[in-house]
């Protein structure tokens, strides 16, 4: 061993050395909302002072920003958990038509596990509904080359990318090698109607383009040194994607694999190849059968792991008893859970709500923890910004009931401000309350609107929650501090008797934020 | 450098300094030239909940998760999670645990008792004496660099003998 310290390697997450990866790209411009585990992509980017990086008010207003400045020209990234990805569906299918003038990167976060999420979905699907190319890294390293390739991808093919990393990958932590940054010059700015708006008839000839395009995709995912063959024994194959590889690789080392890191379209040809070179074949991968399901079209015979192994996130144990032939014993084990932080502001507005018998229709932030015994004050989590709407349709099944809206102030900003105009427009009744600390503390605190910093921290305009909620509609705003139980509990007994929609913003910072 | 991949699992709960050792440890590792992989699972971490860290390092690591039965050290900072996390342990592998209190009566600042347990585990480990000073230099602010370097070499004899 050389006797020297190794210097020219770092020590990077999946999420920094992505972030990396596209900043040696020459990336420009970069999006996202914050969300567990895909939150330190950005944060990372934000180091970078020659790019423009932005935590936009939701996913859908995220993406759409970073695709406009890929057709504006600039290599961009729109970063998300999955879950985020389903709220910016709706540009995501058309973008796929349009395509781009400078690589578009869509980077999502699935999290098997649960670690920090409402669910467990496999975005891997959308490359199929979206008709766009997916790459699968399997560790930081491959996370830091594969966006390289993605933007590559996305500019020879004129197509958004999505590159997927799960929560395992975003959060280890492996050594890599840093190079330069280079920028690719920028194409001409041009005016191109039929290529961007996505009216029927121009839509109509898109999609055609998009059609032929796969097929061009499909034949460079056969080429491509991301679905690679690693001959060994003939005896055992494996075709595997992602963090399940190294899984295997631990377990089997003598054993033949195909490992695809593109994985839509697929590489039919490499496929059956490789099925015909080995004497036993298994597909395993973690969560859905998406591979299983395309390679049964193929007629190549496998084996996969039992179905009870969908449900969670894998190790290398798992993975050997699911090659094993096992079912999956489902383990209790003794974690400690989260709870909110001793002296957080959300203890007391809680406190009060459950003394006051409250149904409360919650939403996505720390205070969901308030559901947990022996609080037990909260009653519902679906998604972003329900606990306005789910408070409306609520009253309509149980009109006798208190009931009442709870959310955070970022997660207002996100997609509650549509549910409070949506009550006020439809009539609607009864409070809804913004839990308001002044930042979105669930992902670790970022800026939001309401807060008036940048992702840099850089003073800008600042939003004025109460102000805004009036101007929606509410009939009656009010501003306390959860801290002082006698007005709090006051003000909440006196608008829950009016027959009113009422906002009532529960003020106090977090006790996490950094000052 | 020898074939083996040296397994080490962090354990606790949020706000015990974890990540921060496992950081140390996994930075130490890379700068003696060896491939390291860490995982950490962190979001939960600041609420209280359980903190569970897996460095891995050798000449080619695959998983960046150890299995039960396959770790070489234990390093755990809490008792209800020792408990949990013990089955990581290999048969003949070490477990810091039993420093735990000797460590919390040699440290003057209870944010040092990370460090001072890092110090322990760096005794067993095949790693330089100056790649864990580069690490502590990597990984804390430079002000408190001095004070965390002197705490790892109290742990690094505690260790020895």
């Amino acid at each position: 061993m050389s006797k020297k310290i190794i210097t020219d390697r770092v020590l990077l997450s999946g999420n920094e050395a992505l972030a990396y990866g596209a900043y040696e790209a020459g990336l420009k411009v970069a999006c996202a909302y914050p969300g567990t585990p895909s939150t330190e992509i950005l944060e990372t980017l934000a180091r970078f002072e020659e790019l423009d990086v932005q935590w936009s008010v939701n996913e859908k207003v995220a993406f759409e920003v970073a695709l406009g400045s890929a057709i504006g020209g600039v290599r961009s990234l729109f970063a998300c958990k999955h879950v985020g990805l389903n709220v910016a569906m709706d540009p995501l299918m058309t973008a796929s038509y349009t395509g781009i003038e400078a690589g578009f990167v869509v980077v999502v976060c699935d999290d098997p596990g649960m670690h920090s999420s409402q669910n467990e979905q496999d975005t891997r699907w959308v490359s199929i509904y979206a008709k766009l190319p997916l790459l699968e890294p399997a560790s930081p390293g491959e996370a830091k080359q594969f966006v390289k390739e993605a933007f590559k991808i996305s500019e020879r093919f004129d197509t958004p990318v999505l590159l997927r990393m799960t929560t395992r990958i975003s959060h280890t932590k492996e050594d890599v090698k840093l190079t330069n940054r280079v920028v690719p010059e920028q194409p001409p700015f041009e005016k191109r109607i039929q290529k961007y708006v996505m009216v029927p008839g121009h839509a109509y000839a898109r999609h055609i383009l998009v059609e032929k395009r796969l097929k061009k995709l499909k034949a460079f995912s056969e080429r491509t040194r991301l679905n690679r063959i690693e001959p060994g024994s003939k005896k055992l194959g494996f075709i595997t994607s992602s963090i399940t590889y190294h899984y295997l690789k631990e377990r089997y080392p003598d054993a033949s694999y195909l490992k695809l890191g593109m994985t839509q379209p697929f590489c039919d040809d490499k496929i059956r190849q490789f099925a015909a070179g080995v004497k036993k074949l298994f597909v395993v991968e973690e969560l859905d059968p998406y591979l299983e399901e395309h390679i049964k079209t193929l007629g190549v015979k496998f084996s996969a792991k039992h179905p009870s192994y969908r449900i969670g996130e894998l190790n290398p144990q798992l993975v050997q008893e699911a090659v094993e032939g096992k079912v999956k014993r489902e383990k209790k084990v003794a974690k400690r859970k989260p709870r909110l932080c001793p002296g957080c502001p959300h203890w007391h507005t809680f406190a009060i709500l459950k003394k006051l018998g409250f149904f409360v229709a919650g939403d996505i932030g720390c205070y969901t923890l308030a559901c947990l015994p022996p609080t037990s004050a909260l009653h519902s989590c679906i998604c972003m910004g329900a606990g306005v709407t789910l408070n409306e349709g609520w009253r309509k099944g149980a009109p006798n009931e208190k009931i009442v809206g709870v959310l955070g102030d970022s997660t207002f900003v996100h997609s509650g401000v549509t549910g409070l105009i949506n009550a006020a427009y439809n009539k609607a009744r009864g409070i809804i309350f913004i839990l308001d600390n002044s930042t979105t503390a669930m992902t670790g605190g970022q800026q939001h609107p309401a807060t008036g910093l940048t992702i840099r921290n850089e003073p800008t305009k600042k939003l004025v929650l109460e102000d805004l909620c009036r101007a929606c509609g509410a009939d009656n705003v009010d501003v306390v501090d959860p801290q002082n139980h006698t007005d709090f509990e006051r003000i909440v007994t006196k608008r829950i008797e009016q027959d009113a929609l009422s906002v009532i913003i529960s003020r106090h910072p977090c006790k996490l934020l950094k000052r | 450098m020898k074939d083996k991949t040296y397994n080490v699992t962090f354990g606790g709960v949020g706000g015990q300094g974890i990540l921060k050792a496992s950081e140390i440890c996994g930075w130490a590792a890379m700068f003696d030239g060896y491939r390291v992989k860490k995982s950490e699972v962190h979001g939960m971490a600041q609420r209280g909940g359980s903190v569970e860290s897996h460095v891995r390092f050798g000449r080619k690591v695959y998983s960046p998760l150890i299995s039960a039965g396959d770790a070489d050290f234990l390093v755990c900072f809490h008792h209800d999670e020792h408990k949990r996390l013990k089955e990581f342990l290999k048969p003949a592998g070490t477990d810091l645990f039993a420093y735990l209190d000797r460590a919390r009566a040699a440290v003057e600042n209870p944010r040092h008792l990370n460090t001072l347990l890092v110090g322990v585990l760096s005794a067993g480990l095949p790693i330089r004496q100056e790649c864990w000073m580069k690490a502590i230099e990597t990984v804390f602010k430079r002000k408190i660099v001095q004070e965390n370097k002197e705490v790892f070499l109290k742990g690094r004899e505690m260790g020895k003998s």
